[in-house]
């Protein structure tokens, strides 16, 4: 508990931003059409492949010589934007199909 | 961090809000798409070349391999993908999330003075660690469930409280090291396999009616371990980025189990026991009648009004297209034809809707449960094609039936109702269904494709 209340004065802001970003997410999500569900989530499937930023960080960060920071980085590089490409692309994909013929 | 660096976050943080606000119309949602695309490619480019580190060039060029071989992946499998496949491909897509947010954290597990660091980052890594590592394994589970790999809807008794169990001794097991300060990579190890198994325990139980819920939990799961890591650099826009996946997650996760009317809860500890055997020989429930494609023909070319109920059974028959050939040949006629989507028709949210916009059906013909419900009553033949427990009445007036209290498409309302069927096989959530049985109800047995090819036929030469 100590620990929590201890977190919380340390990391305030970032305390608010969980908070209200919850509730832009919620507010953004709740009144999206059923129709549009399965690109909504691969939309945000992708957007979640925003840890790639910190595989980048690592590899950043990493000593050349320290080969298993390096291989885990370069996995987590290359995992991260799978997600990203491929979130995006397919969701576009699917957007596409979803287009007005007339 | 560099001011410059500061704004590329920025921007990319409101192009996320800006663009998850589009992908909610129809009419705006590529470019939500990919104005948030955008965004990313800022935000990552920014993190490359942005700081102010001294940083060998083999780094560089191993960060462009990488960047490059995912890249070419990546899009490969978001070009060949078919669309019955999407839940597949977004557990797949989760499962590599969560596994670079798991990676990210062994790294820093090993970069940081465990002893000497605040519990409050330690305790951040390890949870990036443990979420990371439940989302990966959890969702190849969850693909390896839904392209059939695995199959067996494993019941161990007491299963709730091993699995219960077993999730709080990694939390305590993680606790002990946050306030010891223990730096044991041994642990660390035992953390990360405890997190694997859980991710399979945890998924391994849920029944195939309840995928659309466990992929969108994950999706959400996914979120929160970016959100994690983000706040272990300090890093808005993956903060931002990765809660708003999480908070869409959790939503739709809701709006699923609103949909079949059951709580999280009873999805995941799985209380959901098909009962098909015993109630199938307990029950007789009339008999059935049986009509063929050219009666069916002439019914439809004489009505009004034809609502269509898809189901995941079409998609697997791959007779979408023919199912678009007939609405627009009856259409030509002058019948008013609309399809009935129920929430959860598919392996996922709105699964269906894109399986049908695929085959050119125009968007705005695909009508919401709620929107169609009152309609029925004035539908002269309602097609029931591969669908079966969203519309079976058991949801309203059995309730024994697992499923008793879930929404279901209120067909037994109109005039006539034709169900294609391959046979009289129960369906995915494995109970029987008494609509098949009412008097208005005709079955049409076949292959949904051929069965809908001959339906084509038999109109065309109206």
């Amino acid at each position: 508990m100590e620990n929590l209340i201890e977190f919380i004065s340390n990391n305030l802001q970032i305390v608010y931003i969980i908070i209200l970003a919850t509730f832009v997410g919620v507010e953004l999500i709740k009144s999206i059409p059923a129709v549009l569900h399965t690109p909504l989530m691969s939309g945000a499937n992708a957007l979640s492949g925003v840890v790639i930023v910190g595989a980048i960080l690592v590899m950043l960060h990493s000593d050349p010589t320290d080969y298993l920071a390096l291989l885990l980085g370069f996995i987590a590089v290359v995992l991260g934007i799978l997600n990203v490409v491929g979130g995006f692309a397919v969701t576009n994909r699917m957007l596409e199909m979803f287009k007005k013929k007339k | 961090m560099s001011v410059t660096l500061s704004i590329i976050y920025l921007i990319a943080t409101v192009t996320f809000v800006f663009g998850l606000k589009r992908l909610g119309h129809p009419d705006t949602a590529k470019s939500g798409n990919l104005i948030a695309a955008g965004g990313m490619g800022l935000a990552i480019v920014g993190t490359i070349f942005i700081h102010d580190l001294e940083v060998p060039t083999i780094i560089y060029v191993l960060i462009g391999i990488a960047i490059l071989v995912g890249t070419i992946i990546g899009w490969l499998i978001a070009m060949k993908v078919e669309m019955t496949k999407m839940p597949e491909l977004v557990s797949l897509f989760n499962g590599f999330g969560g596994a670079s947010a798991a990676l990210i954290g062994i790294v820093e597990f090993g970069n940081t003075n465990i002893s000497a660091t605040s519990a409050s980052v330690v305790a951040t890594i390890l949870a990036a660690i443990i979420i990371g590592a439940i989302t990966f394994s959890g969702s190849l589970m969850a693909f390896g469930k839904l392209n059939g790999s695995v199959k067996s809807v494993i019941k161990i008794p007491q299963y709730n409280i091993v699995n219960n169990l077993f999730i709080v001794s990694v939390v305590a097991l993680a606790a002990y090291m946050v306030a010891g300060g223990i730096d044991s990579s041994l642990l660390l190890y035992a953390l990360l396999a405890g997190g694997l198994v859980y991710g399979i325990l945890f998924v391994m139980p849920i029944g195939g009616a309840d995928m659309p819920v466990v992929i969108s939990l994950l999706n959400s799961l996914t979120g929160i371990a970016a959100a994690i890591t983000g706040v272990l650099y300090d890093n808005m826009v993956m903060l931002v980025g990765g809660i708003l996946v999480g908070s869409a997650g959790i939503i739709l996760t809701v709006a699923m189990c609103v949909a079949m009317n059951r709580t999280l809860v009873s999805v995941i500890f799985g209380s959901f026991t098909a009962t098909a055997g015993p109630e199938g020989v307990n029950k007789t429930l009339g008999s059935i009648k049986s009509t063929t494609a050219s009666d069916t023909a002439i019914m439809m070319n004489y009505a009004t009004n034809v609502i269509i109920v898809p189901g995941y059974g079409l998609a697997v028959a791959q007779a979408q297209h023919v199912i678009h050939e007939l609405e627009e040949l009856l259409t030509g006629k002058g019948v008013n034809v609309k399809y009935a989507i129920h929430p959860v028709a598919g392996r996922m949210p709105g699964h269906m809707n894109v399986l049908l916009a695929e085959s050119n059906v125009e968007y705005d013909m695909l009508v919401e449960m709620d929107d169609i419900n009152p309609q029925f009553n004035n539908a002269d033949v309602v097609l029931v094609v591969g669908a079966n427990d969203v519309v079976n009445p058991a949801a309203h007036n059995d309730p024994s039936s697992p499923i008793y209290g879930m929404p279901i498409l209120d067909v037994e309302n109109s005039k006539h109702i034709v169900v294609n069927k391959r046979s009289m096989n129960v369906g995915y959530a494995g109970i029987d269904n008494e609509l098949f049985y009412n008097a208005k109800t005709a079955m049409l047995f076949g292959d949904a494709k051929k069965v809908l090819t001959d339906l084509v036929a038999e109109l065309k030469n109206m």
